[in-house]
């Protein structure tokens, strides 16, 4: 094991949330389907979650919930991260809801869910200038 | 524990990128699903049970249960519009 | 090289909205018909845009992907310079931190820590969040309801009809929705002494309201829950939070006395208003999921 494999094992819950940070992010570009742009942001959050998640971990503590009313800092984990991530979690939901209500307003009136062809009809019905 | 960690995290690496790979599109919303699952039990292994109990149920099921309903909504306007084009 | 990534894209794109469950023909009604945007476009102006659009397909995928490798790379180099995962005199384990495991439990009575960092210590964010869900469901129901009045049939949705008599379904759902609904409530009960509390029961609660939606239908659940109730019931469960948060930060905030003791850590009338809010948070998440997946569903409450 040399100083390298280390380092990556010392990042690896922070490496795991990057690659999926980038894939949510790349789907959020590549695709013009807007479902799977939808489901691209929620890969994003849930990456950044993790990520601050994985900040609020210590090595061999527990849950931030008092045993035996046992208040020694030294025994349990960061409670803070995890209760801002619970507020992101349910935000995300709420602005999935709202997305996808827009995505079958989007389909009603254009019956397409490609980003490109929505735009080139929208253009079409507007005129362009 | 570690290595099942490690296993957990490949795990999600693998999930997230199929969803965004897969081209039928249900498929892909099962496999977000499972994705969300296998996230939860990764919260659970930081010691974050609060954040493992939310995301199991609101994850893995709300939003996926809307993921749903919006195709099964717009399959349906899509067959009413063939439906009137054929009148 | 360029080329085959080029076509695998092509053919990526082409197939991309594919339900092989249940269509029984092109998924895509419009676009299979006519490919993107060509064939009936006869004006000039119409020509240039679609010009413009197909040259923006064709660098739009290898520049999606040269961007995300960019941003790895990027995101690797700063993730490489984070202090190390699980140590414990991380920057993020401050005295801030410190403080509220040290005196978390007995300035709020809470055993579970988060519980009471999120509904104690940081009680406004958790109000924020409630509205969030609140005003997402108006924005959901103001998009749906007023839907093209031509599509009110499709509210009508045979699949879910047939559901309804399906024995496996309507058994399963009996056995299940009361457990389902338990569990809610032991969740949002327990919030201040174990995990979980008033977002994850309220979603579980939720999740058991839709399960019994699908088996027996809207009209059994409109009995009990219909659109007058859930606006009270909302609209209450989010003044009476915001009442007693105000009235919380008022006087109590700073260590003053307050009328709430936190009672005796561990026991489940304690906590002072940590449970009350949990109830009231529990009320509104359950409710906004529900009506969330009804507005989906039939385009009202």
């Amino acid at each position: 094991m040399g100083g390298f494999w280390n380092l990556l094992w010392n990042a690896r819950v922070s490496i795991a949330a990057v690659i999926l940070f980038a894939v949510g992010f790349v789907t959020l570009l590549l695709h013009r389907n807007l479902l799977k742009k939808i489901i691209g942001l929620n890969i994003m959050d849930t990456a950044a979650y993790l990520l601050l998640t994985s900040l609020g971990y210590i090595e061999g503590r527990l849950a931030p919930i008092v045993q035996n009313g046992n208040t020694d800092p030294s025994l349990y984990g960061n409670p803070l991260p995890a209760g801002l991530v619970l507020t992101g979690i349910v935000v995300s939901v709420s602005v999935t809801a709202v997305m996808l209500a827009l995505t079958v307003r989007l389909y009603v009136r254009y019956h397409s869910l490609n980003l490109d062809e929505i735009y080139a009809m929208a253009q079409k019905e507007h005129g362009v200038n | 524990m570690e290595y099942f960690e490690l296993l957990l995290l490949g795990l999600l690496v693998i999930c997230g990128v199929s969803t965004c790979l897969t081209k039928n599109l249900l498929s892909s919303l099962v496999i977000f699903m499972a994705y969300s699952v296998i996230i939860s039990i990764v919260w659970a292994l930081l010691k974050a049970p609060d954040l493992a109990v939310t995301e199991a149920a609101v994850g893995a099921g709300i939003s996926s249960i809307l993921l749903f309903l919006t195709l099964r909504k717009l399959n349906n306007i899509r067959k009413e519009a063939e439906h009137e084009e054929k009148h | 090289m360029k080329k085959s990534i080029r076509e695998w894209f092509a053919a990526w794109d082409a197939d991309r909205f594919d339900l092989t469950a249940s269509a029984a023909g092109p998924m895509h009604g419009s676009a299979k018909s006519e490919p993107p945007s060509e064939p009936k476009l006869d004006e000039p102006i119409d020509r240039v845009a679609a010009g413009e659009i197909k040259a923006f397909q064709m660098i739009y995928p290898i520049l999606a992907v040269v961007l995300g490798t960019v941003m790895i790379a990027f995101l690797l180099l700063t993730v490489f310079d984070l202090p190390p995962f699980g140590a414990a005199d991380n920057p993020t384990s401050n005295e801030v931190a410190l403080r509220y495991v040290r005196d978390g439990m007995a300035e709020t009575g809470a055993v579970n820590l988060v519980a009471g960092v999120i509904l104690d210590y940081r009680a406004f964010d958790t109000l924020g969040e409630s509205h969030v869900l609140f005003t997402a469901l108006t924005a959901v129901l103001i998009l749906l309801v007023t839907v093209d009045n031509r599509y009110d049939r499709i509210t009508i949705d045979e699949g879910f009809e047939r559901m309804q008599h399906d024995r496996i379904v309507t058994t399963t759902a009996n056995i299940l929705m009361p457990i389902i609904v338990l569990f809610g409530v032991y969740v949002i009960l327990n919030g201040h002494l174990g995990p979980g509390g008033g977002f994850s029961g309220g979603a579980i609660i939720g999740a058991g309201l839709i399960l019994y939606g699908i088996a027996f239908g809207f009209e059994r659940l409109e009995r009990y829950l219909n659109f007058r109730t859930f606006r009270i019931v909302c609209a209450c469960a989010l003044c009476f939070y915001s009442l007693s948060k105000c009235y919380s930060f008022f006087c109590g905030a700073n260590g003053l006395h307050t009328i709430f003791s936190p009672g005796t850590p561990g026991r489940i009338l304690s906590a002072g208003l940590i449970l009350p809010l949990n109830l009231a948070v529990g009320i509104v998440v359950a409710c906004t999921m529900y009506g969330l997946f009804s507005v989906f569903k039939r385009g009202k409450i």
